[in-house]
């Protein structure tokens, strides 16, 4: 076979060029993937620590040094479980439960149905496939401003279904402040799902057809084969999705605050808002620190071992 | 090949950026300004003392991060101090103030002070905030006041209402408006506004010392006493003079809602007064103002002020020019009269302010002469942000009913001020 | 043909022979919920079209009466942003200028960085994409302090740079900044798309190259490149959605001239005087998306062929 002697070929062909050059070469590829790996470490795992670091002080407005060892996450603890009335933070991490697993589960269960539907051999299939993408295009703010105005009761939804005369019509989640968490999941999940479904369209279309002319052959049933062979054949892709959903989860803060409005009754916070408001507008640099870190602890917990079960598997 | 020509295009476009960006550091004759007043009203009031100083030969590098009570605009202004790049100057609220001046970072204006005699002519509560021993750092610009009510004089004609005195009137006047199918109390439901109600509640209901001791002082006692439970509830009974769909609303809505003749009257500063204004709106004519009942004789203040920040030395003699601007009688007035607030100053004239404007400055020297002139705990100068933040937590809770009776709301509100000292 | 064994067939390419009921059930699915994404944008673009008077006195999803042009004019040329009152026009060029070398370099570090990580492997590969790959979660909120005091001592060394050679070649310009920023954090994107894309690219070619003699960067440059096309795409498209549309950075790291335009709309739509003009906001908010859109709208097919061809694949 060619590939192991190929090794040998190219030992015997390069070896008098002089020890440096190889090395040089060798070490190419690290050098220039150093230079990403470099910026990450510092700007991100760098980052990380100083935050993990500030966590521990008593920092207010500005930054300082004055260690005061758990308290800041003592705060935290003792506002986990504070329900009745809720403390804020138990607000965040209620509502990021459930913005967090009905965006994402949403996304990828809309997505999923879509990109099959589409996947059926459509026709108008250019046409339909941008209409659902393009709102991700709109950002976080343009997307707020327009599911507010859509959901007001006063002048949106509402009012136009009363006008159209079905006028028992109600829904003014959107000045609830019990239900405004659902309307900033709906707001994202008609902004991301599309992204997902072209996601899962493109994974549809990459499945090698063999298999499935094989499993037909094999007599088994439609529904045996979607939950067999093809969804487990896009778990690549479930992987990216999953990526990059938890990633605009966490950073749907403009999203937020432009559909409720400025967080009335406290009842839209979120861990990315608590964050924000105790280390810029409370001046509690410390306490938003810790919260921050507590944020990223869980993301790991969830990601690093989905991750690390995703990467050591074999190529299917 | 297209695709590596594209990428080093915009390697290219990069590198060009980095050479052609020359002299980027502002222009020495430029002031370079932070703040959020973006709305047309506002920056018209801004425009005086731009161009004030344009008449001085100083130019304006305007930085307007929007976010109504400042929120991004305090981001910005961090990440430019810690960048080592401050503007000349920012809008700035109290404690912010004074945190920049602990850490150092403000310059030194007090020649210009003594000059200007300032101590003399700005409120004795205003200088704990511009002044940090002995240095002044910041100016004010202007004085609010958020004890009012606005009321629609068509409206209050219509149902035959009286300026109500005390709060129980207040309660009979809404309840006419009821009666006669208008929504008697606008509101937008965010917790700033809510807060800044609540102030006004807290004052009527305790009187004007009792708001002191609790608020300004942080007196156990006052905090968890009956009156402050009553205060509480006299909140719980104005909610129900609100329409449904409060919730979230923005200020300048709710304003509208006045102007318009949907709702009787408002409870909110006096920068509600540019509304009016903007709609073409007479004090007096189309609209009342009144102190809150139960609250004439006091001002719970907030001032938008100016910091100044430690620049080098080019940079300084638009940055003095553009605190003397500021603190001139003339921009004082001229700045005020559009912006619905009452000068810094004490002593330039009322002449041209109209009346409620009038009423604001009288109230003002009186209550400062009285110890009646007090921060608004709503709007950052009664205590740190921490605290007012805590205090904003726990009574948008209790009006949004996630708090549900007075005696919780008096517990809540102890444990969050403890919480964030 | 029964409809299942119909809509089996259909992902083996053979044309679809669907039941008559079935079609009509997917496509008035698909038709259904292309109404609902359509919605909110429709409602918007009317919005924009009415005078003020119908947007808060009528229904909004009834056709405009009146139909004008004045907020899109307004939010171009007019709108204020604090106290310059000359709309969106200016600033969307800083995006410009900021986006576009922002996106070509992450794209292309992420690039050779998937390069490496899948055809020059070594010890601790995996470990180090992993770590690469976290980059994506870190909440942007908690970085901005010390990116601002590491932004500041660049603007330092510009103003160094400045006083000795007369040229701060670009350290402490605020697009500079932001094209750090913006690179920085999205190389963990990025690298993700090229590296799952180059994962499943063809071994045989490389070594057939590396036995002919080719370097590092030739291989790169000869084989991979040419046809990283349609990842290429996907990658630009993410990108530069998610700077164009990033608010955050630039209001914290270029406020003011250098704003993005993002920043401005923010300005506008914020305003927190009386009357809030919607129809203003609404057209204000289009032209931000414009761009955007018309990247979508175009490149789309190319960004489900890009995915196709690997970008999902393991």
């Amino acid at each position: 076979m060619t590939t192991t002697t190929q090794p040998i070929a190219l030992a015997v062909v390069h070896q008098p060029q002089g020890g440096m050059r190889d090395r040089l070469r060798d070490w190419l590829p690290r050098l220039v993937l150093g230079p990403s790996f470099l910026l990450i470490l510092f700007f991100v795992y760098g980052f990380n620590l100083w935050t993990l670091l500030l966590s521990f002080t008593n920092s207010k407005a500005f930054s300082n040094f004055n260690f005061i060892g758990w308290a800041n996450y003592q705060k935290l603890w003792t506002w986990t479980f504070q329900s009745d009335p809720p403390s804020n933070w138990y607000t965040a991490i209620v509502n990021m439960g459930i913005f967090g697993g009905l965006y994402v589960v949403f996304c990828l269960a809309l997505g999923l149905f879509l990109a099959i539907l589409l996947d059926q051999k459509i026709r108008g299939e250019g046409v339909l496939r941008p209409l659902y993408l393009y709102p991700l295009a709109l950002s976080f703010i343009v997307t707020g401003t327009a599911w507010k105005l859509f959901l007001d009761p006063r002048i949106g939804l509402e009012k136009a279904v009363h006008d159209l005369g079905w006028t028992s019509f109600h829904f003014d989640w959107v000045v609830n402040p019990r239900m405004m968490i659902y309307c900033v999941a709906i707001a994202g999940i008609w902004q991301t799902s599309g992204f997902v479904m072209a996601m899962f369209l493109a994974a549809l279309r990459g499945i090698d057809s063999e298999i499935l002319k094989a499993a037909q052959i094999d007599g088994a049933s439609v529904y045996a084969t979607y939950r067999r062979i093809i969804i487990p054949m896009m778990r690549p892709a479930f992987m990216s999705a999953l990526i990059i959903l938890t990633h605009m989860a966490i950073k749907s803060y403009d999203l937020v605050l432009s559909v409720t409005g400025k967080n009335p009754g406290g009842a839209a916070e979120l861990p990315s808002t608590f964050m924000y408001s105790y280390t810029f507008t409370r001046n509690q640099m410390g306490v938003g620190s810790a919260s921050a870190v507590i944020m990223l602890a869980t993301i790991a917990a969830i990601m690093v071992p989905y991750l690390y079960s995703e990467l050591k598997e074999k190529r299917q | 090949m297209k695709l590596r020509s594209i990428l080093m295009a915009g390697v290219m476009t990069a590198g060009a950026l980095s050479l052609a960006s020359g002299a980027s550091a502002a222009d020495t004759k430029d002031v370079q300004m932070l703040h959020w007043w973006t709305s047309g009203g506002e920056a018209a009031a801004v425009n005086v003392i731009r161009e004030a100083l344009a008449k001085q030969g100083y130019g304006w590098k305007d930085v307007p991060v929007a976010g109504g009570g400042g929120g991004a605009a305090m981001t910005t202004l961090k990440a430019m101090v810690a960048a080592g790049n401050p503007p000349t100057a920012s809008q700035i609220l109290g404690y912010y103030a004074m945190d920049y001046s602990e850490a150092g970072k403000l310059a030194d204006i007090t020649p210009l002070a003594t000059k200007g005699d300032w101590a003399k002519v700005i409120p004795t509560a205003l200088q704990k905030f511009t002044t940090v021993d002995g240095k002044w750092g910041a100016v004010p610009v202007n004085i609010h006041s958020v004890n009012w009510i606005w009321v629609n004089k068509a409206l209050m004609e219509k149902i035959g209402g009286a300026e109500p005195k005390n709060f129980d009137e207040l309660i009979a006047l809404l309840d006419k408006a009821k009666k006669a199918g208008v929504i008697p109390l606008a509101l937008g439901g965010q917790p700033w506004q809510e807060a800044t109600m609540f102030d006004s509640v807290v004052t009527s209901t305790g009187g004007v010392d009792f708001y002191k001791k609790a608020f300004i002082d942080l007196d156990a006692n006052a905090l968890k006493s009956d009156t402050m439970k009553k205060s509480f509830d006299n909140l719980a009974k104005l909610r129900d003079y609100l329409d449904p769909n409060y919730a979230g609303r923005d200020w300048n809505l709710a304003t509208a809602m006045v102007i318009k003749g949907d709702a009787l009257l408002q409870v909110m500063g006096d920068w509600a007064k540019g509304e009016f204004k903007n709609a073409n709106k007479e004090a007096g004519k189309d609209y009342l103002c009144y102190r809150f009942p139960g609250t004439d004789g006091s001002v719970l203040y907030n001032t938008d002020m100016f910091a100044f920040f430690q620049v080098s030395a080019d940079r300084q003699a638009a940055q003095t020019a553009l605190a003397d601007t500021t603190m001139s009688p003339d921009v004082q007035i001229d700045f005020n009269l559009i912006k619905g607030s009452a000068p810094a100053r004490m002593d330039v004239s009322d002449a041209k302010f109209d009346a409620c404007g009038k009423k604001a400055i009288a109230d003002i020297k009186a209550a400062n002469a009285k110890g009646t002139f007090l921060g608004s705990m709503a709007q950052n100068y009664a205590q740190p942000p921490a605290i007012a933040t805590a205090y904003y937590d726990v009574v948008t809770k209790f009006l949004h009913g996630e708090i549900k009776t007075s005696d919780e709301a008096v517990k809540q509100l102890i444990a969050a001020i403890d919480s964030a000292k | 043909m029964s409809a299942a064994d119909a809509l089996l067939a259909a992902p083996s390419r053979e044309p679809a022979r669907h039941s008559n009921v079935t079609r009509v059930v997917i496509y008035g699915l698909l038709i259904v919920f292309a109404i609902i994404y359509l919605l909110p944008l429709v409602v918007m673009v009317m919005t924009s079209l009415k005078p003020l008077e119908e947007v808060t006195g009528g229904n909004m999803f009834y056709l405009p009466q009146h139909l004008t042009f004045e907020p899109w004019t307004k939010a171009w040329g007019t709108a204020c942003v604090g106290l310059t009152c000359a709309g969106l026009k200016g600033y969307v060029w800083n995006s410009v200028k900021m986006v576009v070398p922002a996106v070509l370099i992450s794209t292309l570090l992420g690039a050779l960085n998937g390069y490496v990580l899948t055809k020059w492997r070594f010890p601790g590969h995996k470990l180090v994409f992993g770590m690469m790959l976290f980059a994506c979660f870190i909440p942007f909120q908690s970085v901005l302090i010390p990116m601002a005091t590491i932004l500041g001592k660049l603007g330092a060394i510009g103003q160094s740079l400045e006083n000795t050679i007369g040229l701060s070649l670009g350290f402490g310009n605020p697009t500079v900044n932001l094209v750090l920023v913006h690179v920085v954090y999205g190389l963990g994107f990025t690298t993700l798309f090229f590296r799952n894309y180059y994962e499943t690219f063809p071994n045989e070619l490389v070594r057939a190259a590396q036995i002919d003699g080719a370097s590092f960067f030739q291989i790169f440059r000869r084989i991979l490149l040419p046809n990283s096309m349609p990842i290429f795409i996907v990658t630009v498209i993410y990108q530069f959605t998610n700077i164009w549309n990033d608010f955050l950075f630039g209001s914290t790291f270029a406020a003011g001239d250098s704003a993005p335009m993002t920043v401005a709309l923010y300005n506008i739509v914020n305003t927190s005087t009386g009357i809030v003009e919607y129809n203003t906001n609404m057209a204000a908010a289009m032209i931000a998306a414009a761009p955007t859109l018309v990247v979508y709208v175009l490149a789309g097919r190319y960004f489900v062929s890009g995915l196709m061809a690997g970008a999902v694949k393991g």
